[in-house]
């Protein structure tokens, strides 16, 4: 019997269709659009102006607070402009924009494929340089790992949870990385494990990828530590809280971080980034994306420099159908749809997802039928019914109190609904307002 | 038989009297004095509760005014200038008049102005949208046109012209309450002064993108050039983060801003044609109207 978390939950089809397709190296695009802020936190500043030289590697932006990241250029050439970029969600935002000329990596930085497994650093120096190199969590949350990794006073990691799940239909970005790179994980893992210091770390893979299960397992032996556990395939356990309950079988309880169980998790993403930077000395300037969907002429696994236009990424696997009805960025079920392929790639981006036009359009939004499927999907043990209803009636001290700050929003209610209401949408507004509401309150 | 209703009326008449004298000292003691003119005031107000004013409604605005004794501060939107008098009149105060003032939605990217990019099939509320996305049209300080502002009129002075996707005001329901203003996630409408002859002049934008990105998304857009600025005899208009705003309390209705504007971004309500050029006269003088053009 494979373990998976208890409450609730989904199986969407799975449609790994690029799980086949071998990581390829993007081309470096002639213009890149670096997003001076791609972490939760507080934003970052920029440090170069226009007309400014950059070298690969080179810090354009510094973190300004705790919970902040660095930002470094994927390119060598001149900065362009410092202005505001259309984001995925077509706000504009401040950018770099960076003509790239060449590819030349500062100084320090080794290039070579050779792994080095030992790991020479101390503790302290090993978060200085995950923070110094800008890697924050590439599953799609973009939290700094730098912050991840102290550990609160009182508290205390027992478990370091890599996070190989990939429950999103669709996405195979870390699946691909995990065959390809699963030697470089094991070793980010290794140093994870060494900041935190835990004697004992996982990797939860579902059962649907057993060729990376394989391959890590074998890896695995030659590590200290370190297991992998195959997990039943179960949207959404690459959820942190799930992914805890489905390999500990301890529950984060409500409101409270994961630490409170004793356990870190990290994306497998985020553990070849510190690889990269620990023992590289490369900063996070580059990613997998999954291109995708029904809609994709050729669908694949590329490794992107950070601020490559979308639309040349599409247009490596085989540009936009004539039949497209909407490119989504990240899966099916948490993604958004862009506003425009012209955003730039940023470091949370895991997929690009093309959906021809009969699979885009929303259900017809009928009424509730009070069947309470989403209730018993719902893996945060919510009522979806009710906190999207107070939600849309603006009733804020309820959705507080029926917990809806708790809500993942991993899609899972609007994906069950048989009525096709968007409670999602509804319970995002909710969590939104409330989130003001509550720090509001913090203030005075 | 007799004796057990006589005993029966006695007793409970010695009782009723006992606890009516109680009841007097009682209610003696703790009586709660209240100014009878919070009735008189509250009586007079609309009721609407719409909580324009800024009290939670129409009682606590007449507890306010007669707790506080003076009329600083107080201002029924609804009612208006007539209310407020007669507020005064029972508060044996004087009102200020204040010009009436009008909902004004400071955008013009109508489905022509500012054409749509891409389809939106979600959820049909602003403040959800908001969150999600810049808008159909790409500008991220524009009208949504999903109806927030409509569903928060209690008075029915809003709906959505269904040509433009636009809110429209309709002036004569309108009290000014500024439920709309609260409403609008992205702080569109302003409360203006109606002006004389509902004639009123202002800005029709909140963008604060820079020209280009501004124009791209709507062919109305401020750009922040600053022409108005400098046309204006009467320092109405400043320009602050590439966005021109009128001075409704300064502003002379000369509309001379309005011609200065390259984007048209300046709207102009309520005021007659102005006086053709002579070389075209000849052709629409029976159309052009003989009232005065400026002020």
């Amino acid at each position: 019997m494979l373990k998976t978390f208890k409450l609730g939950g989904v199986h969407p089809p799975e449609n790994k269709i690029s799980a086949e397709a071998a990581i390829e190296t993007l081309p470096i695009p002639k213009r890149v659009y670096v997003m001076v802020t791609q972490h939760l936190g507080a934003p970052s500043v920029a440090l170069v102006k226009k007309g400014d030289d950059v070298k690969t590697g080179q810090l354009i932006a510094k973190s300004s607070g705790f919970i902040s990241a660095n930002v470094h250029s994927p390119v060598t050439g001149k900065v362009f402009k410092v202005d505001d970029v259309m984001d995925q969600s077509g706000y504009r935002k401040p950018a770099i924009i960076i003509d790239a000329e060449e590819d030349s990596w500062v100084d320090g930085v080794d290039n070579s494929g050779d792994i080095i497994h030992a790991i020479t650093l101390s503790r302290d120096q090993i978060i200085q340089r995950i923070n110094e190199m800008g890697v924050v969590g590439l599953g799609g949350a973009t939290f700094p790992t730098h912050v991840k990794m102290m550990i609160p006073d009182g508290k205390k990691a027992e478990y370091l949870i890599i996070n190989g799940v990939e429950c999103e239909p669709y996405l195979t970005s870390d699946h691909r990385l995990m065959i390809e790179k699963g030697e470089e994980i094991l070793v980010g893992t290794s140093i994870l494990m060494k900041a935190l210091g835990v004697s004992k770390a996982m990797v939860g893979i579902e059962n649907n990828k057993p060729d990376a299960i394989e391959k890590l397992t074998g890896l695995a032996r030659n590590f200290k530590g370190i297991s992998v556990h195959a997990l039943k395939v179960k949207y959404p356990q690459g959820g942190e809280k799930q992914l805890i309950k489905a390999l500990t079988g301890r529950e984060v309880p409500s409101g409270k971080l994961p630490i409170e169980t004793g356990c870190v998790v990290d994306n497998v993403g985020t553990a070849y980034a510190v690889y990269e930077a620990v023992q590289k000395n490369k900063p996070l300037i580059e990613r997998v994306v999954t291109v995708t969907g029904k809609a994709a002429f050729k669908p694949s696994n590329f490794m992107v420099r950070i601020g490559t236009p979308i639309n040349e990424l599409v247009e490596m696997a085989g540009g936009l159908p004539e039949n497209l009805g909407k490119v989504v960025g990240g899966g099916p079920m948490m993604g958004k749809a862009l506003m425009s392929v012209e955003a730039p790639i940023v470091k949370g981006s895991s997929g690009i997802l093309l959906m021809p036009v009969e699979e885009s359009k929303r259900v017809d939004n009928k009424p509730c039928i009070r069947c309470a499927r989403c209730v018993s999907v719902c893996p945060m043990g919510l009522e979806p019914y009710l906190l999207a209803q107070l939600s849309k009636n603006e009733i804020w001290e309820r959705t507080e109190t029926e917990r809806v700050m708790d809500c993942i929003e991993c899609g899972s209610c609007h994906y069950t609904c048989p009525a096709g209401k968007p409670l999602l949408d509804y319970i995002r507004l909710g969590k939104n307002k409330t989130g003001q509401i509550i720090r509001s309150r913090g203030k005075k | 038989m007799n004796n057990v209703i006589l005993v029966a009326v006695i007793s409970l008449s010695a009782i009723g009297a006992t606890a009516a004298v109680i009841l007097y000292f009682v209610a003696q003691k703790f009586k709660v004095i209240e100014d009878p003119r919070i009735d008189e005031v509250e009586e007079l107000l609309p009721k609407a509760n719409c909580g324009g004013c800024g009290y939670a409604g129409c009682r606590a605005f007449a507890e306010g005014i007669v707790k506080s004794g003076n009329l600083e501060n107080f201002f029924c939107p609804v009612g208006g200038n007539a209310i407020m008098s007669q507020v005064a009149q029972i508060m044996g105060l004087v009102a200020e008049e204040k010009e009436p003032m009008i909902a004004v939605l400071r955008c013009n990217g109508s489905r022509a102005n500012a054409p749509a990019k891409i389809e939106y099939d979600g959820p049909a509320t602003c403040a959800f949208t908001h969150n999600l996305y810049s808008g159909e049209s790409g500008c991220p300080y524009g009208c949504l046109g999903l109806g927030d502002c409509v569903v928060s009129c209690t008075f029915g002075a809003l709906y959505i012209d269904k040509a433009t996707g636009l809110p429209v005001v309709i002036g004569d329901k309108c009290t000014a309450c500024g439920a709309c203003v609260k409403a609008c996630p992205r702080k569109i409408f302003e409360l203006r002064n109606k002006g004389k002859k509902d004639r009123r002049i202002f800005v029709c934008c909140v963008n604060e993108e820079k020209g280009a990105p501004a124009k791209k998304n709507c062919e109305v857009a401020c750009i922040g050039c600053g022409k108005c600025v400098k046309a204006c005899a009467y320092d109405a208009i400043t320009l602050k983060n590439n966005l021109a705003y009128i001075d409704f309390e300064k502003c002379k209705l000369c509309r001379k801003c309005v011609e200065e504007c390259p984007t048209k971004s300046i709207l102009e309500l309520n005021f007659p044609p102005r006086k053709v050029k002579p070389a075209i006269v000849e052709e629409t003088s029976n159309q052009s109207s003989p009232a005065e053009v400026t002020q």
